[in-house]
């Protein structure tokens, strides 16, 4: 039994990787919301469903591959964030961090229930034509799809890192991160920097349901199974740091993946609890705690 | 079809009698309320999850129960009260076993009569428990823990089957189909979800399934939900079981069956008990996958024309047909007979009347209700397996439209 365990250990690794991309987008978002707006967005997880069944129904109208579909739909996410945050949540908050808090937790309440309104609770799956299709590694057979959600996340992180680390943008962001007050002296619109990173986290989130619609359903509560996990990423990462999500991605996905094969599925969950409370106590800050 | 007393008979000479008393006692200025006003409707509080991952086998139920619902108001109502209608509140449990209490408690405040629900056995368990301190009648439409009906609560019934009766099935039908085919499968893989409907009915099988020379070789637990299933894939495919046999909801059942086929597991047949995934969307939209998987589970018969007529209207409302919609519509017509032979709201009377049912669904491949300690003893579940896109009966005999297909194709 502990040898055939041992044996599957590599292939678990692997799967847990694969995940751990995906993961990492669904906490970049939050990440990036919470490193410059320093509040917690609540409605993560319904847009997150939104995504899924924007990519879902472009495959079952247009028959557009949900890979390709990430084109579409991380540009339109962009948008619709900014205009969510610079005509909506921006206005209504009235600068209050609280009132953010409150406007997301009821927009995530309108969201999920508006999809089962309009979309019903009926889980919807979509078929690729490649979506059996695999690499032969020997010990384990790794699905296309999740070859290309790793590299496409692993493209799209290392883009916004660029974003951030080398463009004007992404120095102006750090700068209303850091100290807004400051930013706003030095001629920055803060207001549209907020807005900007809200549409980029809410741009992560579209390319998220993307990859996600080939390996996963959607329903109109699909949101809320990816972002706990998304939390816990951003807290070992550290609150707004990129970096630490990606590799807060990788590290949750392999502990959730070789917690399942040592522990069982259900059992194996509790690796995730345990990073969650061990990195709370010794280092609140994450591994990579400094802010965007 | 249910036989419930729609028309009473009456004489001229009583006709008569009974008319001229009625003008004799309204012109007195007396008045009778039977007469002044509309029968009071019957209300039947509907509790399942109707918001959370269930949603859609709640909307399912919801449906099922109300399209009984409007079929038995529109042939008048409950005759014998004067062809009271049938009136539905509609409450959301949201999966949780103590939201679905709360739920009988403002439902009871609301004046209702009956009570039925709840799709999760432990929301069943916990709402009907509810239910007993107003010995409020309460029907489990779907719910398969035979806990349900093994505490002693007088107000409580269940039309479909439990658990312990299904995997006993279950562990036969399959027995037998092995058999036939030279008993060439030793040896099952279980993967069950966590809560009392996956672990009490793996338990079930487990031993059921030794008295057929079946082992089980191991048992694997999952969350609800699994984001990844393929860890139990390949520990699966490292075990080489002859049958893989999910007990779980549909989400992971679906995902379950495309991971298995992503890792190119092999095996002689899939062999779900309860499995929540398989259904004719199933069949329908992955029709490789689903391609001889076997399930055993609530069916409805398909021999007879009100089952078929039920698929046509459900079909035409764009809905899957799905065990959800008749056996919600099953246990109204139960609550509604029992309303009907009782002739009042009365709880007591009504609990009489249920535990002395005997109506007959022959859209269900059921014998005569016959209630027992609350569970009808006439109750079957099916063996069905997915063949060319279809989904036909292959055990018992007495129903099956096709025989197995044994080991997969």
């Amino acid at each position: 039994m502990l040898s055939s365990t041992l044996t599957m250990l590599p292939a678990a690794i692997i799967n847990g990787v694969m995940y751990g991309s995906i993961y990492a987008l669904v906490a970049l978002g939050l990440t990036l919301i919470y490193g410059v707006l320093h509040i917690i967005n609540f409605a993560h997880g319904a847009m997150l469903m939104l995504a899924l069944y924007a990519a879902f129904f472009l495959f079952r109208i247009f028959s557009i591959d949900p890979y390709l579909a990430i084109l579409l739909i991380a540009p339109a996410s962009f948008v619709i964030g900014y205009v969510l945050y610079r005509w909506g949540i921006g206005k209504l908050s009235k600068g209050k961090d609280q009132n953010i808090l409150l406007i997301t937790l009821g927009l995530s309440i309108i969201i999920e229930n508006s999809a089962l309104f309009f979309f019903t609770g009926d889980q919807q799956t979509v078929s690729l034509s490649y979506s059996y299709d695999a690499l032969d590694l020997g010990f384990l057979f790794l699905s296309y799809p999740k070859i290309i959600s790793f590299v496409a996340s692993l493209m799209i992180c290392a883009l916004l890192w660029a974003l951030m680390s080398l463009t004007d943008l992404g120095k102006a962001i750090r700068a209303v991160a850091k100290e807004r007050q400051g930013a706003r002296l030095v001629g920055i619109d803060v207001e549209h920097i907020f807005a900007v990173t809200f549409g980029i986290g809410i741009a992560c989130l579209g390319a998220a349901g993307c990859m996600l619609l080939p390996i996963f359903y959607v329903d109109p509560y699909t949101g809320n199974v990816f972002v706990v996990i998304a939390f816990t990423i951003v807290v070992l990462g550290g609150m707004g740091s990129v970096v630490g999500a990606l590799l807060g991605g990788f590290v949750i996905g392999i502990t959730e993946s070789v917690g399942g094969l040592l522990l069982g599925e259900s059992l194996g969950q509790i690796g995730i609890s345990l990073i969650f409370i061990i990195i709370l106590i010794f280092k609140p800050t994450g591994l990579f705690g400094s802010r965007v | 079809m249910p036989k419930i007393p729609y028309f009473s008979t009456t004489s001229r000479r009583k006709f008569i009698s009974r008319t001229s008393a009625t003008i004799a006692l309204a012109s007195s200025g007396l008045s009778i309320p039977m007469i002044a006003r509309a029968a009071s409707p019957v209300k039947i509080g509907l509790i399942h999850p109707a918001t959370g991952w269930a949603a859609y086998p709640a909307a399912q139920l919801r449906y099922g129960a109300l399209m009984a619902i409007a079929d038995i108001n529109a042939r008048g109502g409950i005759k014998s009260m004067g062809g009271a209608p049938i009136e539905a509140l509609l409450g959301d449990s949201q999966t949780k076993p103590e939201i679905g209490a709360a739920e009988v408690e403002k439902m009871n405040e609301a004046g209702v009569h009956a009570l039925q629900g709840c799709y999760q056995s432990a929301v069943g368990l916990a709402s009907s428990a509810a239910a007993a301190k107003y010995n409020i009648p309460f029907s489990i439409d779907v719910g398969v823990s035979d806990k349900l009906v093994q505490r002693g609560l007088p107000n409580v019934f269940r039309m479909a089957d439990g658990y312990g009766r299904i995997a006993k099935d279950a562990a036969n039908n399959l027995g037998e189909i092995n058999k036939a085919t030279g008993s060439k499968a030793k040896t099952v893989i279980i993967v069950h979800e966590e809560s009392e409907f996956g672990t009490g009915t793996a338990k079930l099988m487990t031993a059921a399934l030794k008295e057929h020379n079946l082992e089980v070789i191991d048992s694997i637990k999952h969350a609800n939900p699994t984001r990844n299933f393929d860890n139990v894939a390949l520990r699966i495919k490292s075990a080489k079981p002859d049958i893989i046999m999910p007990i779980n909801y549909p989400g992971e059942y679906v995902l379950l069956a495309k991971t298995l086929r992503q890792q190119r597991v092999d095996f002689m047949a899939s062999y779900s008990v309860l499995g929540g995934g398989f259904n004719f969307k199933f069949v329908n939209d992955m029709p490789e996958i689903a391609e001889n998987m076997i399930d055993v589970n609530h069916w409805y018969n398909p021999g007879s024309a009100a089952g078929q007529a039920m698929r046509a209207r459900t079909e035409a409302d764009s809905k899957y047909f799905t065990f959800e919609v008749y056996c919600a519509y099953m246990s109204i017509m139960f609550l509604a007979d029992g309303f009907e032979r009782a002739g009042t709201t009365d709880s007591e009377a009504v609990n009489a009347s249920l535990a002395a049912s005997e109506l007959e669904v022959d859209f269900m491949p059921y014998d005569k209700t016959n209630m027992v300690n609350g569970q009808n003893m006439g109750s079957r579940a099916v063996a069905i397996q997915a063949q060319k896109g279809d989904v036909q009966i292959i055990a018992p005999s007495k129903y099956a439209s096709a025989n197995a297909v044994f080991p997969r194709g």
